[in-house]
C-alpha cells in the first residue's frame, strides 16, 4: 500500500498551525470549500465591482455614439474572422506608438465596444486609428489580396468577403440585443435597420465605384469597410474638440472628461 | 525486466472493483487524441505565420479562426482531459472510495467531449465571442456550465463519502480548480443573446476587458496551474517513492496561491486606459505571486531529495523534474513581465507567446506526459511500457523542442518590441514600415516551427507507445489494488 504511505506520511508532521489546519479544515470538506471560495472571491470583487462606479471605473463620455447597423455588421465580421487575434485596438501612451498609430486610446472610446477588442498580439499593426487612414478601395483590394497592396504581408486573403452577403434581418437582431444592453438607437425595427444599412452601404459603394470597383451595398466587404473606417475617428474628433475648447478657455484646468455635445455627427 | 506476474485477482472477476478505473481510461484516451489534434493545429498556425499559403485559401482554415481552435483544444481538450484523468484516478485512491456516481462520471466525460467537438466545428465556422479562451458561443457556454456542475456534484459527493478523515493536499488543489473555474466561467460568459449563434457581453469596453482578463489569467491559474499542482502532489511522490518535502509549505503556498492569483488579471491591460489603480494592483499582486509559485516548485523539487539518482534513469521523473523547473521559470518570468516597464516592451510581441509556451509545453505538457507514463502501465495492468526507450526519446524531443520554441520566441519578441519602439536621431520611427519588422522575424518563426514539430513528434511517439502497451498481451500488475473497500 505505497499509496497510503507517501501521502499520509506527509500530513502527519507536527507544527502547531499544521495541526490546526489539519483539525479545522482538512477534516471538513464543506468548510474547506467555503474557505477556498472566499479566498478566490476577494481579488475579483475588489477589482471588478469599482468598475461600475463613475469615480473608480473607466472614464466615460456622453459624446460617444454607438456603432451604426452597418458598422455593427462589420464588427461582427471582424470578430467572426478573428481579426483581433492579430490586430490590437489600443494605442499605448508611448511616443513610438503615437508616432506609428496616432493619438493614444482613451477609455471612453470603448464605450460601445461589446465585446472589447483590445487584442493581445500584434502580428499586424494596431487598428485603433485606422479609420480614414486609407481610402475604401484600399481596404477592398487589401482584403481580396493583402500582398497586392502590402508586399510581404503574412495576412490571409479574404476573397469570399467580396462575394458573401450580409442579412439585414439578422443584423436587426444584433442591433436589438445591443439596444437591450443600453446602446441608444433611434429605432430598432427591421425596416429601420435595413434602410440604415442600405444608405450607409450605398455611400461606400459609390466611393468604391470612383476607384473602378463595382460591388453591392450588402456584401460583407462593404460592412467591414464601414467598421474599419469608423475606428478611432470619433475619438479623434472629440479629442480635437477638447483641445480646441481647452485652448480657448484659458485657465480652465484641462480635464480628461469630455465636453458633451461634440458627438452625434451623422456618419 | 523481472518476470513476476503479480496478478492478485483473476481477470474478468465479477466482484465489483473498488475504484472506477474505466472512466480514467476514457479520459486518458481522449487526452491522447485531443493532444495530437490540438498540437497539430498549433503546428499548422505556426506554419501560417511563416508561409501565408498555409491558410489554404479557405474560410475555415485562416489563422484568425484556427488560432482559437488551437488554444481551446490544447487547454480544454488536452489539458482538461489530462486533469480529469489524473483527478478521477488519484482522488478515488486518496479518498479510498469509488466516485460518487458512475453515471455522473460518464455524463461528465461525454458532455465534455461533445463540447470539444462543438468547438471544433463552431470555431472554424467563425462562430465566436472573441474573448480569449472563452470564444465559444453562448449555447456551448451553457453546456459547459451544466457539465461542470455535474462534475462538481460528483467531486464533492466523492469527498462526502470518503473513507479517510483528512483531505490530502492534492484534493485542495483539485477543489480550487472545480470551484474557481465555475465562478470564472459563469461571470465572464454573461451575455445578451442576439440569435442562437451570437451574443453580446453584459459588460462593455474596459470593464469587459477587465472581466475577461480576470477570467483569462485565472484560466491559466486555475485550469493550467492548480489542478496540475494537485497532480504533482499525487504523482510526483508516487513516482519518486518519497513523501512530499514539506507539509507546512503546502499549506502556506496553497492558500497564498489561490488568494493571490485572482488579483493578477489587470497585468494584461497595462498601459491601457484602464484606471491606474487597477493596473497597479494587478502588477503588485502579479509580482507577489512569485512567492507561492516558487513555494510549489520547491516543494516539488525537494520531494526528490534522496531520489536524484533515479532522475537520471527514469523518464517519468525526468519529465516531472523538467515540468516543475519550467513551472519555476515561467512563474518567475510572468511576474517580471508584469512590471510595467518590462510589459511596455513585451506586450503584443512573441515574447508573450514564448512565455505561454514555456508554461504550456514545459509545465503542463511535461507534467502530463510524466504522469501518463507512470499511470498507463498501472492502469492497464501491464508490467511496463511497450518501449521504455521511446519514452526517453520523447523526453529529449520535447525538451529540445521547448528550448527551440521558447528561445526563438524570446529573441523574436525582444527584437520586434525594440524595433517597434526604436527612434532615430531626429526623433522619428527608425522602422516606420511595420512589415519590415515582420520580415525580420521570419527566421525565428521557422525555428519555432521546428521546435513545435519536435514536440508534436514526441507526443505521437507517446501515443504509439501507449497503443502498443495497452494492446500488449503481457499482463502483470505494477500496483496492488485493494480487493475490497
Amino acid at each position: 500500500m505505497a499509496d497510503k504511505n507517501q501521502h499520509e506520511e506527509h500530513q502527519e508532521s507536527g507544527s502547531a498551525y499544521g495541526r490546526f489546519h489539519r483539525r479545522v479544515l482538512e477534516g471538513r470538506g464543506a468548510l474547506f470549500a467555503v474557505a477556498t471560495t472566499l479566498a478566490i472571491s476577494v481579488g475579483g470583487l475588489v477589482e471588478i465591482v469599482p468598475m461600475f462606479s463613475a469615480s473608480w471605473g473607466p472614464e466615460r463620455s456622453a459624446s460617444v455614439t454607438p456603432y451604426t447597423p452597418l458598422e455593427v455588421a462589420g464588427r461582427d465580421i471582424y470578430i467572426s474572422e478573428g481579426c483581433n487575434t492579430c490586430h490590437s485596438q489600443m494605442v499605448r501612451p508611448m511616443r513610438a506608438e503615437i508616432l506609428r498609430y496616432g493619438e493614444w486610446t482613451r477609455a471612453w472610446e470603448y464605450t460601445y465596444d461589446r465585446p472589447f477588442l483590445l487584442g493581445s498580439r500584434r502580428l499586424g499593426p494596431d487598428l485603433q486609428r485606422v479609420g480614414g487612414k486609407y481610402p475604401d478601395a484600399w481596404h477592398y483590394q487589401h482584403m481580396e489580396d493583402p500582398r497586392s497592396i502590402s508586399p510581404g504581408s503574412i495576412m490571409p486573403s479574404y476573397p469570399w468577403m467580396l462575394r458573401k452577403r450580409i442579412d439585414p434581418t439578422d443584423i436587426a437582431r444584433s442591433v436589438r440585443a445591443l439596444a437591450r444592453a443600453g446602446h441608444p438607437y433611434a429605432d430598432t425595427s427591421d425596416e429601420w435597420v435595413a434602410s440604415e444599412l442600405q444608405s450607409q452601404g450605398e455611400a461606400i459603394v459609390s466611393n468604391l465605384s470612383t476607384a473602378g470597383i463595382q460591388t453591392a451595398w450588402d456584401t460583407r466587404i462593404v460592412a467591414l469597410i464601414a467598421y474599419l473606417q469608423r475606428l478611432g475617428t470619433e475619438g479623434n474628433e472629440i479629442l480635437e474638440e477638447q483641445e480646441r475648447l481647452g485652448a480657448n478657455a484659458e485657465g480652465i484646468a484641462a480635464t480628461t472628461d469630455v465636453v458633451s455635445g461634440t458627438g452625434g455627427d451623422d456618419r | 525486466m523481472a518476470s513476476t506476474p503479480s496478478t492478485a485477482e483473476p481477470i474478468g472477476t465479477t466482484a465489483v472493483t473498488p475504484y472506477d478505473d474505466q472512466i480514467v481510461k476514457m479520459f486518458f484516451t481522449a487526452t491522447v487524441i485531443w493532444g495530437i489534434v490540438g498540437m497539430t493545429v498549433g503546428l499548422l498556425i505556426a506554419l501560417q505565420l511563416t508561409f501565408w499559403q498555409f491558410n489554404l485559401g479557405l474560410e475555415w482554415t485562416s489563422f484568425g479562426r484556427l488560432r482559437p481552435l488551437h488554444t481551446n483544444a490544447v487547454i480544454f481538450a488536452f489539458a482538461g482531459n489530462v486533469c480529469f484523468t489524473g483527478i478521477y484516478h488519484s482522488m478515488q485512491r486518496l479518498l479510498k472510495t469509488r466516485m460518487f456516481n458512475d453515471t455522473l462520471s460518464r455524463f461528465h466525460f461525454w458532455g465534455w467531449q461533445a463540447i470539444i467537438v462543438a468547438a471544433a466545428f463552431s470555431l472554424p465556422m467563425g462562430l465566436t465571442q472573441s474573448k480569449e479562451y472563452a470564444e465559444l458561443i453562448w449555447p456551448i457556454d451553457l453546456a459547459i456550465t451544466v457539465v461542470w456542475v455535474a462534475f462538481a456534484i460528483n467531486f464533492f459527493g466523492t469527498i462526502a463519502r470518503r473513507k479517510v478523515q483528512h483531505l490530502y493536499v492534492a484534493i485542495w488543489f483539485y477543489m480550487s480548480f472545480v470551484i474557481t473555474i465555475a465562478v470564472l466561467h459563469i461571470f465572464n460568459s454573461l451575455a445578451i443573446p442576439a440569435t442562437l449563434l451570437r451574443s453580446y457581453p453584459i459588460y462593455s469596453g474596459l470593464t469587459d476587458a477587465l472581466v475577461q482578463w480576470w477570467y483569462g489569467h485565472n484560466a491559466v491559474g486555475f485550469f493550467l496551474t492548480t489542478p496540475f499542482l494537485g497532480l504533482m502532489y499525487y504523482y510526483l511522490p508516487r513516482a519518486a517513492e518519497r513523501p512530499v518535502y514539506s507539509y507546512r509549505l503546502s499549506i502556506i503556498h496553497f492558500w497564498a496561491l489561490v488568494f493571490l492569483y485572482i488579483w493578477a488579471g489587470p497585468h494584461h491591460l497595462l498601459y491601457s486606459a484602464l484606471p491606474d489603480w487597477a493596473q497597479t494592483v494587478g502588477m503588485v499582486f502579479s509580482i507577489v505571486l512569485l512567492a507561492p509559485s516558487w513555494g510549489g516548485m520547491l516543494n516539488g523539487l525537494l520531494t526528490l531529495r534522496g531520489a536524484w539518482d533515479r532522475v537520471r534513469t527514469d523518464p517519468v521523473l525526468k519529465m516531472m523534474v523538467v515540468a516543475v523547473s519550467f513551472y519555476g521559470m515561467s512563474t518567475f518570468e510572468g511576474p517580471m513581465m508584469s512590471i510595467r516597464a518590462v510589459n511596455g516592451l513585451a506586450h503584443y510581441t512573441n515574447w508573450v507567446i514564448g512565455h505561454v509556451h514555456s508554461g504550456a509545453l514545459g509545465w503542463v505538457g511535461m507534467m502530463s506526459f510524466g504522469m501518463l507514463y507512470w499511470l498507463v502501465p498501472r492502469l492497464y495492468e501491464k508490467k511496463e511500457l511497450w518501449k521504455p526507450q521511446w519514452a526517453e526519446a520523447h523526453f529529449w524531443l520535447a525538451t529540445i523542442g521547448i528550448v527551440l520554441y521558447t528561445v526563438s520566441m524570446w529573441a523574436a519578441g525582444l527584437m520586434e518590441g525594440l524595433q517597434w519602439r526604436a527612434l532615430n536621431e531626429t526623433g522619428q520611427l527608425a522602422n516606420p514600415i511595420f512589415l519590415d519588422i515582420t520580415a525580420r522575424l521570419q527566421p525565428f518563426l521557422l525555428v519555432r516551427v521546428v521546435g513545435g514539430a519536435m514536440y508534436l513528434a514526441g507526443v505521437i511517439m507517446m501515443a504509439i507507445n501507449f497503443w502498443k502497451t495497452v494492446h500488449s498481451p503481457d499482463e502483470g500488475r505494477v500496483e496492488t489494488v485493494p480487493a475490497t473497500v
